[in-house]
């Protein structure tokens, strides 16, 4: 009821003329980079980190989750019309959307997966509403030690659960903690991996190194393959959403809420798990099971409402205990860093106007969304035909202008240069980028939390086993670690996309961070 | 006149279809082979001007019915249209090129360029312009 009493509050509070303009800016920014693949909502906010220092921190925050929540739904888009997912959490839906778009059916498809996104991105962002403050009377008790051991949860998680190899995660996740290090030690005042050179005793910014690893890696890698056939659209003609269709989505939309939320909520939870999971579960309830494959409507509706919903899911931890669980959630979480804001249990009863606010303006963003989306899909099919060099060249000048904003130091170029080559190999080589990020922004926060533990304990490292909330987490990464290796080796290699689809090929495209450009060699190939 | 060759630059469209048919008309009255050329620069993830699909099909099915010897070529190399239609020209040895125009304002063509006047000024055979039907 407490909650519910806030939430309203934060609607008023949202719903002034200049906030409801920060709100159509993000969602219109962020379907558009959804729409476009390569580029996500991470790369994005990492772009738009420099304006917090203009922006007060209610609209920097409510273009940030517009940009969030457009990216999931822009996602679709690609998805349905050009089996080309733009982002990694719509790799399902391009199965049976694309199939339907080819048989005629591509306006049911959209809409089947703007309002799922919408009924699940409501509901979810209800379920977190409901759930944050009750989260926070959990977490207010826990210690340090335990704080310490959910962060390494999150790491491991985040390193191994995601993406395709558990070992490629954690060197990935070494990386981003090792830049986290970088700077002054807080508590003795040493200097650790300066290499002599007086800017970096303040550390690396985290701007320029989120910049640097998506935007200047991925434009160095768009670049480096950069002549590749355009795909074919196909129109978003056809039947219109019929009650047939609404009959046979809703149940699949609140199923894919239910996947999706937990999931989100978990740390490691990410987007793509759920919708894999929401994906299966309708291809074994179906009715009509002959037509996956073929475009089932539940085969969109489902993972759509899975992806949307795990985003809320996301912001849970993330506004709770301060723990970021995706890539775009890091880079917020940075956000709050950059205005001095102390992130943790104790963010809802400090910053309470602002997290509501952040809160109701997911609601407002995805009724935009809906809204939006529909009658724009023209529009932003035509973002596709602009020319790969103009698009990166574009990013490259404002990457390299938010860097060099930061601190106004040509140093920061430099680095910004040298990090993207990083993240250019990373990509090249398979590697995920979401843990390198996770592990920069995060990791200063778990160090304070170790040192501060042991600094109690005088240096007993029994302390991070001492409570039963630290005992049952650090098994937890424990099983997450190993239980991969061990899940290998019984049951053989994790099950593919193709390999559930079992007919028809999909044109399998996996955007952002899974060596997209190596998956259509492939297909050239055969 | 077995080794005469009449290139044609397709995109879909109008003009596209009325350059096409004036290509057919002479390869027809040249007895000479047809060649094809729609290519892209392949930097964009859309290009509505690259066929494929459902209008390919027409496009091969309206080059078998029209009887003439023809050959489609697609390159998607990052080079645009005139490098590509130059290059063609050049490897077949061809006799006549058919390029499609359409209307455009002075404004248009000073930001955008012009494709036509680059094909006009690299390409080394005769050039034959068409404009789509009026009320097209």
């Amino acid at each position: 009821m407490d909650a519910l009493g806030d939430l309203v509050g934060g609607l008023g509070d949202a719903l002034t003329p200049q906030n409801l303009l920060f709100a159509l800016l993000g969602v219109l920014l962020g379907t558009a980079v959804g729409v476009l693949p390569g580029i996500g909502p991470a790369m994005t906010v990492a772009l738009l980190l420099p304006v917090t220092y203009v922006l007060e921190p209610t609209s920097a925050f409510i273009m940030f989750a517009g940009i969030y929540y457009g990216g999931m739904y822009g996602g679709s888009t690609t998805s349905i019309l050009l089996n080309t997912p733009g982002e990694s959490s719509s790799i399902m839906t391009a199965l049976e959307g694309n199939k339907m778009a080819k048989a005629g059916r591509g306006a049911a498809a959209l809409a089947t997966a703007a309002l799922g996104s919408f009924v699940a991105g409501t509901i979810a962002t209800l379920l977190l509403a409901l759930v944050a403050p009750t989260v926070v009377d959990l977490a207010i008790g826990i210690t340090a030690a335990d704080y310490f051991a959910i962060a390494v949860l999150a790491f491991v998680a985040v390193a191994t659960v995601l993406g395709a190899s558990p070992l490629r995660g954690l060197a990935s996740l070494g990386i981003g903690l090792y830049l986290g290090l970088v700077g002054t030690d807080v508590l003795t005042g040493q200097e650790r991996f300066t290499l002599g050179v007086p800017q970096l005793s303040d550390g690396i910014d985290v701007v320029v190194v989120a910049v640097a690893l998506f935007a200047v890696g991925e434009a160095l890698y768009v670049a480096s393959r950069l002549r590749r056939g355009p795909v074919q659209v196909m129109g978003a003609s056809g039947s219109w959403f019929t009650r047939e269709d609404l009959r046979r989505s809703w149940k699949p939309w609140l199923r894919g809420t239910a996947f999706g939320f937990p999931f989100g909520a978990l740390p490691a939870g990410g987007a793509e798990i759920p919708t894999f999971l929401s994906y299966a579960t309708e291809r074994k309830l179906s009715k009509h099971p002959e037509q996956f494959g073929k475009g089932a409507i539940e085969g969109v509706a489902g993972p759509e409402a899975a992806n949307n919903a795990a985003a809320a899911g996301v912001l849970v931890p993330l506004l709770t205990l301060g723990i970021p669980t995706s890539a775009t959630a890091a880079i917020i979480l940075a956000a709050f860093q950059g205005y001095g804001i102390q992130t943790g249990p104790t963010l809802l009863t400090t910053e309470s106007p602002l997290v509501w606010t952040l809160i109701a303006s997911l609601l407002i963003g995805n009724f935009m969304l809906l809204v939006l989306n529909l009658p724009l899909v023209g529009l932003w099919v035509k973002l596709l035909r602009i020319p790969r060099p103009y698009l990166y060249a574009g990013i490259l000048m404002f990457a390299s202008l938010g860097s060099y904003a930061v601190n106004a130091d040509p140093l920061d170029l430099v680095l910004l240069l040298v990090i993207g080559l990083l993240g250019f190999f990373m990509r090249r080589y398979g590697w995920p980028v979401a843990p390198a990020v996770i592990g920069l922004i995060l990791g200063p926060i778990a160090e304070t939390n170790l040192r501060r533990a042991l600094a109690i304990s005088g240096g007993d490292l029994g302390v991070l086993v001492e409570s039963w909330v630290s005992r049952i987490v650090l098994g937890l990464v424990l099983l997450a670690l190993v239980g991969p290796i061990v899940l290998r080796l019984v049951r053989g290699p994790r099950s593919t996309p193709e390999e559930l689809q079992q007919e028809g090929t999909l044109q399998h495209r996996v955007p952002a961070g899974r060596g997209r450009g190596d998956d259509e060699e492939e297909e050239e190939d055969r | 006149m077995s080794s005469g060759v009449v290139v044609v630059g397709f995109v879909p469209g109008p003009r596209g279809e009325a350059a096409l048919q004036h290509a057919v008309e002479e390869c027809r009255r040249r007895g000479a082979r047809l060649v094809v050329v729609n290519s892209s620069r392949g930097d964009a993830l859309v290009d509505e001007r690259f066929v494929q699909g459902e209008p390919l099909r027409r496009l091969q099915d309206e080059l078998t019915v029209s009887g003439v010897p023809a050959e489609l070529r697609q390159p998607v190399r990052g080079r645009d249209v005139a490098e590509e239609l130059a290059d063609v020209v050049r490897e077949t040895g061809a006799e006549l090129l058919v390029i499609g125009l359409r209307r455009r304002t002075a404004v248009g063509k000073l930001l955008m360029g012009s494709a036509a006047q680059r094909i006009l000024l690299d390409v080394e055979c005769p050039i034959l312009a068409v404009k789509s039907a009026p009320g097209d």
